[in-house]
């Protein structure tokens, strides 16, 4: 639990501005930026948050809350496949509903995170990977900072038309898998004009994590991030 | 009763819940709940129990939270209490991740001094404390918290059979509004024992419920933390 705020009644607490960030700034030794990674069933977010732990587990102090459908699966994935420490590593049980853990009832997901930087000390970056669910699914930005949403290739050139909050608000939409491509007949020019007319300004990253183990392009977006947040500790990408 | 029991009362009270079954994966996994008929044996029996206990400890929570000047003592007892009452290891943890959430949300929602007379527990209070703490925090009575409480331990697996079972909703929800009745005596007796003793409490439990919680707890696929 976290101590109670103390609370000025005769401060106005109001926002009008809705595309301003109400947070204060956070000082040096503050709470770790939080980077939320979504996106269907299958599309590569344990493989993004792996490749992220291999690119900047030495760099960054990092841990991983995973949210799975089933019990710790990805969890279990990342701990096998040794690209974190498993005391870095948390997973979230989500009661059938990965979307309501991130979004509606964010509280497991604020314990798991309250609980590694207890047990770890002060971090740097907290990524929080949600469980497989659909184009529809975005985080609370009561629990992260920015969010990452992973689609892939071979789930169809269509995708990014189709918009959805996830590819259509994500601080950055990931495509994944563009290696196969050619094997399923998807274009890849399509899915880049679609998601431009989608996103505007927004970024959007090409991949293929089976071929880029570190997912350079997005450690690289997330050493940015961070370096913004951290000057003069971390070298910006 | 009114709108702020209601906000507290909702399942979209964003406390965590969502992630909990209150054992009834375990009873559908171990073939006795199939269906609606099935459903209310375990509801009934959970309010009989579970509901019991749940509501009269929200109810005597949040009787000395809000009404007593030095509350801390006989908070952390009722909490211990709790733990006396609750023989699972897995249930226990479960209560208290519940609890936690709950303060958290609890706390964000009505942040009353009153909370401060009542030290943090590193673990989280068990969800019963942690509801009456709740309750006192946003003014409700202790009618109120053993409504929610006793409300709480119906509409959770409810809820959870739902999606597990894909039941039809109508007939869940006309289920729940049979089991009103129950609900409403369990939360009237949570308030006549409110001003007992924590070791005077009811101590009604369910053995196959503990025994189920502690087999889930090492299931390798889950869909429910409990």
């Amino acid at each position: 639990m976290r101590p109670e705020t103390p609370h000025d009644e005769t401060v106005p607490h109001s926002h009008p501005d809705p595309s301003v960030d109400p947070h204060a700034p956070l000082a040096d030794g503050g709470r770790a930026l939080r980077v939320g990674i979504g996106g269907p069933v299958g599309s590569g977010k344990t493989a993004l948050v792996a490749a992220l732990c291999r690119a900047l587990g030495d760099e960054l102090r990092l841990a991983v809350v995973t949210n799975d459908i089933y019990t710790t699966e990805d969890a279990d994935f990342l701990k096998r496949n040794g690209v974190l420490a498993p005391e870095r590593i948390r997973a979230v049980e989500t009661g059938c509903c990965p979307h309501t853990a991130i979004r509606d009832d964010i509280s497991a997901n604020l314990d798991a995170i309250e609980d590694l930087e207890d047990a770890l000390g002060p971090l740097d970056l907290m990524l929080v990977e949600s469980g497989g669910d659909n184009l529809t699914a975005t985080f609370s930005k009561g629990l992260i900072d920015y969010q990452i949403f992973v689609v892939d290739v071979a789930g169809g050139d269509k995708v990014p038309r189709k918009g959805g909050p996830g590819v259509t608000t994500a601080d950055l939409l990931v495509i994944n898998k563009t290696d196969l491509a050619p094997m399923v007949g998807a274009d890849l020019s399509v899915m880049d004009r679609d998601a431009r007319a989608r996103r505007g300004t927004l970024p959007t990253i090409f991949l293929s994590i089976a071929e880029d183990r570190q997912a350079q392009p997005v450690a690289d977006w997330i050493r940015h991030l961070v370096g913004h947040r951290r000057p003069g500790q971390v070298t910006v990408g | 009763m009114d709108t702020t029991a209601l906000l507290l009362a909702d399942g979209r009270f964003p406390s965590g819940g969502h992630a909990h079954s209150a054992g009834l994966e375990a009873a559908v996994a171990a073939g006795q709940v199939n269906g609606l008929p099935e459903l209310e044996t375990f509801l009934r029996g959970r309010l009989a129990t579970a509901g019991r206990v749940a509501a009269a400890f929200a109810a005597a929570t949040r009787r000395v939270a809000a009404d007593e000047p030095e509350p801390a003592a006989t908070v952390t007892l009722l909490d211990e209490e709790l733990d006396a009452r609750t023989a699972s290891p897995a249930l226990r943890r479960a209560s208290r991740r519940q609890g936690r959430a709950l303060l958290r949300a609890g706390r964000a929602t009505w942040p009353a001094p009153l909370l401060n007379r009542v030290p943090a527990h590193p673990d989280g209070y068990h969800h019963p404390v942690a509801l009456g703490l709740t309750a006192a925090a946003a003014g409700l009575s202790p009618a109120d918290a053993a409504l929610i409480g006793a409300y709480g331990v119906l509409t959770g697996p409810a809820s959870a059979a739902v999606r597990l079972l894909g039941l039809d909703p109508y007939g869940t929800q006309a289920l729940l509004a049979r089991l009103a009745g129950a609900c409403d005596a369990v939360a009237r007796a949570a308030v006549a024992d409110a001003a007992l003793p924590p070791a005077d409490l009811p101590a009604h439990t369910a053995p196959l419920a503990d025994i189920h919680a502690e087999n889930h707890a090492t299931w390798e696929v889950r869909l429910f933390a409990s």
